[in-house]
């Protein structure tokens, strides 16, 4: 029935080296068996996946039409994670994937086995705020706050990834992520002084 | 969305063999493919998920000077590694200006070219005439609203426009495909892949089931060479119309350039009749003017997108502009 | 040191920053279902079969209900009243379809992926009739029988005889102004969670506002209104969608029902555009006169407003032509286009936000016809007093808000329009920016403990404003606490009901009765030390008087008591008024902007802003500055890019998504949008000296920049919103 997760494993774990080395080389040849069982049973309708959230490590059932994003609002109840749109087309979503932004109405669950998902849940440090929430509620980076889980995740993305250079920078690359109550300029100069802070 | 089931491949071979089966679609970054679940604009019993294939990922250069993209590389990755940024600038800035910084963390270069038509119509989860949804259903846009649909190529059965920006860039480019399958290995030049409304209203592109596209190639370096692209929101929205150019110049002179318009047909819509007469021309001068304007004798407007004519006219320009600056 | 106005950081701060603040759809209960809606694909018509076979057989699949397995509205339905009930046709009562986008099926699964797939396997014929294109429709009189919309506002004004001194006018201009259709798409979709246990009813909603949700699923199933309990501690913006009660709430309450089990239905963003209200198109024509000095002599303003063919929805964009200026002679009329659409509802910023829209490009064309500048164009109409009343405003301190606005942007000194900055030509524009106040009736508690910190309860739900943290500042300032001993208990009608969270109306009406609330427990306080009310102040935790000072610790446990409670009260006839009685109560403001248009690429883009208002006192200056911020941003979607298309063909609108329906995003919004207030403190609007804030914000800003468009490159735009295709040129 379903695949064997530990092929799975190790596929994702050098996947995962070529992503944080991303684009200093084409990764080398697979060391799996090149003969596979090419019969329709290599497909699978309920996918196991291991993968680490905020620090814990989850086994999960999940079919494979499940998102990412059902799996941790519906199954694992952290509903700190938002859905807006499920299109990609807000970014409320946003949640880091091996440490990059992503939106995880656009993930399938089944394909997370072996990764690190971090939420908004997992942002703190215990009873103090990641520098970004700090700075979300001093420039009162929000009002109705649904919004703001996916605005900090895209945001500590945003910092990581080097594009909060300067205010115009940041404005661009923080405009996957919707605000209604259109909080734009508190959210930018939030970014902007959170990554002050980081660097 | 229906449910499936869902294989990982290990390798193209695997990749291939797996997508023989029938009702089944290979997913990569799923950024389209999730989306067209949901809409019902497919309903695959099997998918296919691509990205653990080993060798499809990362940037690399070619002996001949020129370089091999996988096709599994995230569009971020793509844009910002260094032999793309310096060497491509025009690339670079049309990976940079599609969607969003995290969708272009999950979006793969391979699966950019392969996104559908943007028309509203097409993305209706409502039974509506289309196409390029149920063949021989009509097109409702063409007497309906059409204002950011095609200038070029279209006909009665389809007015839309290919959305993706990287394509455009890779057009101008003069970029290949290498596409894999059960026969062997390919190689289509970039805007021949899509399928224009006179060949067949109801498709997007050539590529058939089990056809995987494993990288793409550019030739030489072009680092005079911009995008532009003219939406109606600052960031995060599909181009009304956009320009890739790229130009070979000496002094201000133009030795040979390549243009190449994006969403104004339903693919990347190289501007030969100007580019032919731009050689030999001054930058900015009234002639070099009249070879962009050349580019524009058969562009055919809708009732509501005369418009658009013009601003892919002046993008033009700009873009010449734009790209001669960056030399 | 008072508190007020005082930039104190939100008191939901860490909760919203860290994920755990609760919204509706975040909540679950044990055997919940989840329910998707199969909705309508045509405008007009009757379901003629529903298909359910295939989507039954889906696994996770539980029921499909049509309309012939939900209970009949109760006999008390008929007399709940439009609005606060958005319609009273309620979907799934017949087989009757009024508009796309209606619910026709309810899918109820295990999980939300099975309800997801039930509901695209459901198969519905139809049996369609002509539809009505509302944009097609011809204009009528509005109907003071369809609904309870019209009794909101004046649909005909009449004042002196401005036909007779249009004639005599030295200027005149004229012109037909039209917006589209705008859905407010808030980043939260609706939700509710329903579960019944015996006859209760307890909801987790998204709402605006609970009693008016608790009274209506009341009626609905005929219940006292004790018998139902609706939880909305956070809602994730609102902008008028979710003020008014909507179908899909009463129907997740009665699919509960039917299945004994608790439902979530969690509206997808595509049902956000089917299945609650939007602002709706409106088409204006203005008339100005003005005398040789540019004062106005006569104003003539007809509106009219697309709307479904159940109620009169009536946008009333005609306020501004009576409110904004003084002029002798004056005429508005609003009109409405029926036809088979979703109700429109009030929206941010509705009646002043089109209407100002209009008004404020008409001004500018008045302005340019008489040559002078269009802020001496409003000094010479002036208003000192309610043109409709001939009441004096409870405060108007306008002229200051003009001289501060100006001074700040550099008005007086601005480029020249069309001055260039690379490819861009810069222009410059302003308008008024004003909204009139309405207050509901509202009630709170405020408790007084024995550790010294205090709590104040109310129904109210805070949709982003701030009110919270605004109202512990309140309760803080008279009970000499610091806000943050001050805790929010807010959201449940098991609290003391408050009136709604949108009109920017919860700070002057909740405000008030919590003000009140306050002052009572620290009466109480003082007369528990025996002290006169008139000689003791609050400060630091203690009740001082004179020399004499005691914790407020002590003074309770000596007395044995471990809370002082208040409660308060704003009292309001027919539910809302404008103000106090006599005292017509209104914000004033302006709006500068400068643009950079591009016209050979249709590029239009904001560069700067200053807002600069007359809102009676602020009292919170941060979150005062973000509901500026954000009505700018409102104003500058209005104004650049969002519509909604009605498809005449298909009769739904043409794109129902965030992607082909397009909304500011961070990158068009410069950092240089300045916000100013005018000293004011308002005496005749209430205790707090507080107008409004919030949606006037969002009011001018579409005609200051179509006035800057002009300014910019002479095209003068009278059809949101300015896109490129309006402002290329060759
Ligand atoms: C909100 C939003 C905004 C966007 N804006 C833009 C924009 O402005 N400009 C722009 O260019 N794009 C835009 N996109 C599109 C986005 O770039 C594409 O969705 C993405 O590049 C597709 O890649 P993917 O890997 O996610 O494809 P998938 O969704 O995984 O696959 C799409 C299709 O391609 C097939 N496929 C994928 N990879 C291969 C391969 N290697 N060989 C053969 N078949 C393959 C799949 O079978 C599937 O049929 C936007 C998307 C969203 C959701
Ligand atoms: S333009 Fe093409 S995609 Fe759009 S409705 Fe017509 S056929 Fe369909
Ligand atoms: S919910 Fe994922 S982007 Fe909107
Ligand atoms: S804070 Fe409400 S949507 Fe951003």
């Amino acid at each position: 029935m379903s695949d064997h997760p530990g092929k799975i494993s190790r596929r994702t774990f050098m996947r995962g080296t070529a992503t944080v080395a991303a684009g200093v080389a084409v990764i080398g040849a697979p060391t799996e068996a090149g003969a596979q069982d090419l019969a329709p049973s290599r497909f699978s309708s309920s996918v196991t996946v291991r993968f680490e959230i905020n620090g814990v490590d989850h086994v999960l059932d999940v079919e494979p039409r499940t998102t990412l994003l059902d799996a941790v609002r519906e199954r694992l109840q952290l509903t700190g994670t938002k859905k807006g749109c499920n299109r990609g087309e807000c970014g409320a979503c946003t949640v880091l994937m091996d440490d990059r932004r992503v939106n995880s109405c656009l993930i399938l669950a089944a394909s997370t086995d072996g990764r690190k998902i971090t939420t908004i849940e997992g942002l703190a440090d215990g009873p103090v705020l990641h520098p970004v929430q700090q700075a979300f509620i001093d420039h009162d980076a929000f009002q109705c706050g649904f919004c703001t889980s996916g605005q900090i995740m895209s945001a500590v993305g945003c910092i990581a990834e080097g594009h909060a250079g300067s205010n115009a920078e940041i404005r661009e690359w923080m405009s996957g992520n919707l605000c209604r109550c259109s909080a734009y300029p508190q959210i930018a100069a939030a970014v902007e002084a959170a990554a002050g802070e980081i660097v | 969305m229906r449910n499936f089931s869902y294989a990982q491949a290990t390798s193209r071979a695997d990749a291939i063999a797996l997508l023989q089966q029938p009702e089944t679609m290979s997913i990569a970054g799923g950024t389209e493919l999730l989306n067209w679940k949901r809409i019902g604009i497919v309903e695959p019993a099997r998918v296919v998920d691509i990205t653990g294939i080993p060798d499809m990922e990362g940037v690399e250069a070619l002996p001949n000077g020129g370089v091999r993209i996988g096709a599994l590389t995230k569009l971020n990755d793509v844009a910002q590694h260094a032999l793309i940024r310096d060497a491509y600038p025009v690339f670079s800035q049309a990976i940079l200006k599609a969607a969003s910084a995290q969708i272009r963390n999950l979006a793969t270069i391979g699966g950019n070219p392969l996104q559908r038509v943007r028309c509203a119509y097409f993305r209706a989860e409502e039974p509506t005439p289309c196409n390029k949804r149920v063949a021989g259903s009509g097109c409702s846009a063409v007497a309906g609203i059409h204002d950011k649909h095609a200038i070029f190529g279209w006909t009665e059965d389809c007015v839309a426009v290919h959305p993706a920006d990287p394509p455009v860039a890779l057009a101008a480019l003069d970029a290949a495909y290498v596409i894999e399958n059960a026969k062997g290995v390919r190689r289509v030049p970039v805007q021949d892949i899509h399928v224009m409304p006179s060949e067949n209203p109801a498709w997007h592109n050539i590529l058939g089931n089990g056809d995987l596209i494993t990288a793409i190639e550019i030739g030489a370096a072009a680092t005079t060479s911009a995008y532009l692209k003219i939406r109606e929101r600052e960031s995060f929205e599909y181009a009304t119309v956009s320009a890739a150019v790229a130009l070979d110049l000496d002094g201000d002179v133009i030795r040979r350039a390549r243009i190449a318009l994006g969403s104004v047909a339903m693919r990347p819509w190289r501007l030969n009749a100007t580019e032919q007469q731009l050689v030999g021309q001054r930058i900015g001068s009234s002639e070099a003017v009249a070879a962009v304007d050349a580019g524009f004798v058969d562009a055919r407007p809708l009732s509501s997108n005369a418009y658009k004519i013009t601003i892919a006219r002046n993008a033009t320009l700009r873009a010449i502009e734009l790209a001669a600056r960056a030399a | 040191m008072s508190n007020l106005g005082e930039p104190v950081p939100r008191s939901d701060g860490k909760i919203k920053v860290n994920g755990s603040a609760r919204f509706a759809a975040d909540q679950s209960l044990p055997g919940q279902l989840h329910a998707v809606f199969v909705s309508s694909t045509i405008p007009a018509g009757r379901v003629a079969n529903i298909d359910t076979g295939l989507a039954l057989g889906l696994p996770g699949v539980v029921r499909v209900l049509v309309a012939g397995d939900l209970p009949p509205l109760h006999a008390d339905f008929n007399e709940t009243m439009v609005p606060p009930l958005a319609t009273k046709s309620i979907p799934m009562q017949s087989d009757e379809i009024l508009h796309e986008g209606q619910p026709i099926a309810i899918v109820l699964a295990e999980t939300l992926e099975a309800a997801e797939a039930g509901a695209r396997a459901v198969r519905a014929t139809y049996a369609p009739a002509p539809y009505i294109n509302p944009e097609a429709a011809a204009p009528d009189a509005v109907d003071p029988e369809r609904g309870g919309y019209s009794y909101l506002d004046a649909s005909e004004f009449l004042k002196g005889d401005p036909e007779a001194a249009m004639t005599s006018a030295a200027h005149v201009v004229q012109a037909e102004y039209a917006q589209p259709t705008r859905h407010a798409n808030p980043m939260e979709p609706s939700a509710i969670l329903a579960s019944w246990s015996g006859d209760n009813l307890t909801v987790y909603d998204s709402v605006q506002h609970l009693p008016a949700v608790q009274a209506n699923l009341a009626a609905t199933f005929g219940l006292e209104r004790a018998a139902v309990r609706v939880i909305s501690p956070h809602t994730g913006g609102g902008f008028g969608v979710k003020g008014y009660v909507w179908p899909h709430e009463l129907l997740a309450a009665m699919a509960a029902r039917v299945m004994r089990r608790p439902v979530k239905l969690v509206l997808t963003r595509r049902d956000m555009y089917g299945m609650v209200g939007t602002q709706p198109r409106v088409t204006q024509e203005i008339r100005l006169g003005a005398d040789s000095t540019g004062k106005l002599v006569s104003m003539t303003h007809v509106v009219s407003n697309v709307t479904g063919l159940t109620e009169d929805y009536i946008e009333f964009a005609t306020v501004p032509s009576r409110s904004f200026y003084a002029c002798d002679n004056i005429s508005n009329l609003q009109l409405v286009r029926r036809g088979n659409m979703t109700l429109p509802t009030y929206m941010r910023s509705p009646a002043e936000g089109p209407g100002s829209w209009a008004l404020g490009s008409a001004m500018d064309e008045l302005a340019r016809a008489v040559g002078m500048d269009p802020i001496d164009l409003r000094l010479a109409s002036y208003a000192e007093v309610d043109p409709v009343s001939g009441d004096p405003w409870s405060s108007k301190k306008l002229r200051e808000a003009y001289a501060l606005g100006s001074e700040r942007f550099g008005w007086r000194s601005r480029p020249a329009g069309g001055t260039l900055d690379g490819h861009w030509r810069i222009g410059c524009g302003m308008a008024d920016c004003s909204q009139g106040v309405t207050r509901f009736g509202s009630t709170v508690r405020v408790l007084l403990k024995a550790d010294g910190t205090a709590r104040f309860e109310s129904s109210l739900c805070d949709v982003g404003q701030g009110p919270a943290t605004i109202f512990a500042q309140v309760v803080g300032e008279i009970l000499g606490l610091s806000p943050d001993r001050v805790h929010a208990v807010t959201g449940d009608t098991n609290l003391p009901p408050a009136g709604p969270t949108y009109g920017s109306a919860t700070t002057i009406s909740t405000g008030t009765a919590l003000h009140q609330a306050a002052t009572a427990v620290r009466d109480r306080l003082a007369r528990l030390c025996g002290w006169p009310v008139a000689e003791i102040a609050m400060r630091g935790g203690s009740i001082v008087r004179g020399t004499e000072s005691r914790t407020i610790e002590a003074v309770l446990s000596e007395a044995g008591v471990s809370e002082l409670s208040g409660d308060g009260a704003l009292e309001i006839e027919n539910y809302a008024d404008a103000g106090l009685p006599g005292f017509p109560a209104r914000s004033f403001g302006a709006i500068f902007v400068e643009v950079g248009v591009d016209p050979e690429l249709g590029l239009l883009r904001l560069r700067r802003a200053t807002g600069a208002y007359s809102v009676g006192r602020i009292l919170n200056a941060r979150t005062a500055r973000s509901q500026m911020i954000g009505g700018i941003v409102w104003g500058w979607g209005q104004a650049a890019m969002e519509a909604s298309h009605f498809e005449p063909s298909l009769g739904r609108w043409h794109a129902k998504d965030l992607a082909n329906v397009v909304l500011p995003v961070n990158a068009d919004i410069p950092p240089e949008i300045d916000i100013a207030f005018v000293d004011e403190f308002d005496p005749n609007a209430g205790p707090l000296g507080v107008r409004s804030v919030g949606t006037m914000a969002a009011t001018g800003v579409a005609a200051a920049v179509a006035n800057a468009v002009y300014d910019a490159i002479g095209i003068r735009v009278r059809e949101l919103p300015i896109t490129p295709d309006k402002l290329v040129q060759g």
